[in-house]
């Protein structure tokens, strides 16, 4: 009879930092234009929006998908695959990963997804409607699912751990993340992790201007207002973060040239439905993640806001943190501001820049929003803010109902 | 219609599925294998979905085990042209 070896205790430290972003290519250029506010929401170029209610986007700048992909994954891969493995070899340089030469089955690939491959899709629709079936590529069996990005990554990489996607749209970021903690555990040693989305184009947009969340403020300066009482909808972005997560006795032992932070909790739940009479899940969830942790609600420094964007939404999670941290007990902040909510990129981009936070003693604003200053929440605004960070609550809802938290904090001795 | 050339196959490879960083597609590649060009079964299949829409020969998917060389398609294209036409 097999028995199976029982987990083992670990501490998820992130060692490698890979950004594909509106805010820029690379940690270090989003990380400047993050703590500088400057906005990376524009007129959406990537196609003709004119007569769209939506014309404002987050868009990666200067992302030219021949620079980071070979050309034989350029025909099978959408862009929202191009920006991860671009955000892989970042992440992996960074983390100096294949130095340690690990058994390729020790490392696993689990990323968040949330819409696949939107543009590769489109595109294949387009033949198949225009002319015929037999004009559909075969690669659009696996350029659109979920599980492509993931896919790619461990085939590029020969990373042949237990790998997979979750799918719980802005959520999965952390989703994500707390599977990674789960394959670590169940002996990995080694993670790639995060998300990455591409949501910029016709048949994307209208899908999620159906969903009635998107703000149809044309004016990029201040379509995306999350907490404003005027607030009237969020702004799309494209793009997101990997990083690559190990065992922290693991990372040092292999000489890891740095870690970033610990992933020291996680918690994931799903709000009741309407009418149900029940509470929201956000208030639950960051308890559990604060609990998970083993940490107080008077350790966290800051709290990476999910920023939905609608009135509603914002009151909802205003009320969850004032229920935790009580009235402007912690400072708050939504760098999303700056990138649009980037959905399956979205809470990767978020610890990515927790991590850089806690690293450089610094919480970067909120982009054009003021609170006045009796509002319950202190929203980081204006300029960054120094702070010696501890520990970083991400918090992350997804539409329909994901709840997820997340709490990032110091390396041990940092 | 032309005879199917190995010039006409480096084409189609070329756009249909990419090539290998490490491959000369523009060598001598007739007798080298499919697999060592970098060319997995999907890419075969995309490849002979352009040889069907651009030129009308039909080639079943299960030809993508017989077929091991760009020299093995070629000659299996020009025999089921021929076929058709006879």
């Amino acid at each position: 009879m097999t028995t199976l070896a029982p987990p083992r205790t670990v501490r998820p430290a992130v060692t490698g930092i890979g950004v594909v972003a509106p805010t820029g290519i690379g940690a270090d250029r989003h990380w400047a234009a993050t703590l500088a506010g400057r906005r990376g929401i524009d007129r959406i170029t990537r196609f003709d929006s004119a007569g769209y209610p939506v014309t404002v986007a987050g868009e990666v700048r200067d992302f030219v998908s021949t620079e980071h992909v070979p050309s034989r994954l350029l025909v099978a891969t959408d862009l929202w695959t191009h920006f991860a493995l671009a955000a892989t070899v970042l992440a992996l340089r960074d983390s100096d990963l294949e130095r340690a030469a690990l058994d390729p089955y020790d490392i696993a690939v689990i990323t968040a997804s949330s819409s696949g491959g939107n543009a590769f899709g489109q595109k294949e629709i387009e033949s198949l409607w225009a002319r015929g079936p037999e004009h559909v590529t075969v690669y659009q069996s696996i350029a659109w699912f979920y599980a492509a990005t993931t896919g790619q990554i461990s085939i590029r990489h020969g990373m042949k751990g237990p790998c997979g996607v979750v799918v719980s749209e802005q959520a999965g970021g952390l989703d994500a993340l707390y599977l990674a903690r789960r394959a670590l555990r169940d002996g990995s040693r080694a993670v790639v992790s995060g998300g990455t989305e591409a949501p910029i184009g016709p048949y994307a947009l209208t899908c999620q201007i159906a969903g009635g969340l998107l703000s149809d403020d044309g004016d990029p300066a201040t379509a995306y207002r999350p907490f404003a009482p005027d607030a009237r909808g969020h702004v799309p972005g494209e793009g997101g973060a990997i990083l690559v997560v190990e065992d922290l006795d693991d990372a040092v032992r292999r000489g890891a040239p740095r870690v970033y932070g610990l992933v020291a909790g996680c918690a994931s739940g799903f709000d009741p439905p309407p009418g149900s009479g029940r509470p929201p899940a956000l208030a639950r969830v960051i308890r559990a993640a604060l609990a998970d942790a083993g940490c107080t609600p008077g350790e966290i420094g800051v709290v990476f806001a999910d920023a939905a964007g609608t009135p509603e939404a914002d009151a909802r999670e205003v009320e969850a943190l004032a229920a935790v941290f009580g009235p402007r007990g912690v400072p708050v902040t939504a760098p999303k501001t700056t990138t649009g909510r980037l959905y399956a990129g979205g809470a990767a981009l978020d610890v990515a820049t927790a991590l850089l936070a806690i690293r450089d003693g610094v919480i970067p604003p909120t982009a054009g929003v003021r609170l006045p200053p009796d509002h319950p929440l202190d929203l980081v605004t204006g300029a960054p803010r120094e702070a010696r960070l501890r520990a970083a609550l991400v918090v992350s809802r997804g539409h329909g109902g994901f709840t997820s938290a997340a709490v990032i904090a110091a390396a041990p001795g940092g | 219609m032309s005879q199917f050339t190995l010039d006409d196959l480096r084409d189609i490879m070329r756009r249909s599925a990419g090539v290998d960083e490490s491959v000369d597609l523009d060598a001598d590649i007739q007798a080298t294998s499919f697999t060592d060009l970098g060319y997995d079964s999907l890419a075969l299949l995309e490849v002979f979905a352009q040889i069907r829409t651009g030129r009308g020969v039909e080639i079943p998917d299960d030809a993508v085990g017989e077929v091991e060389t760009p020299a093995d398609l070629v000659g299996y294209v020009n025999r089921r042209a021929q076929a058709r036409v006879s």
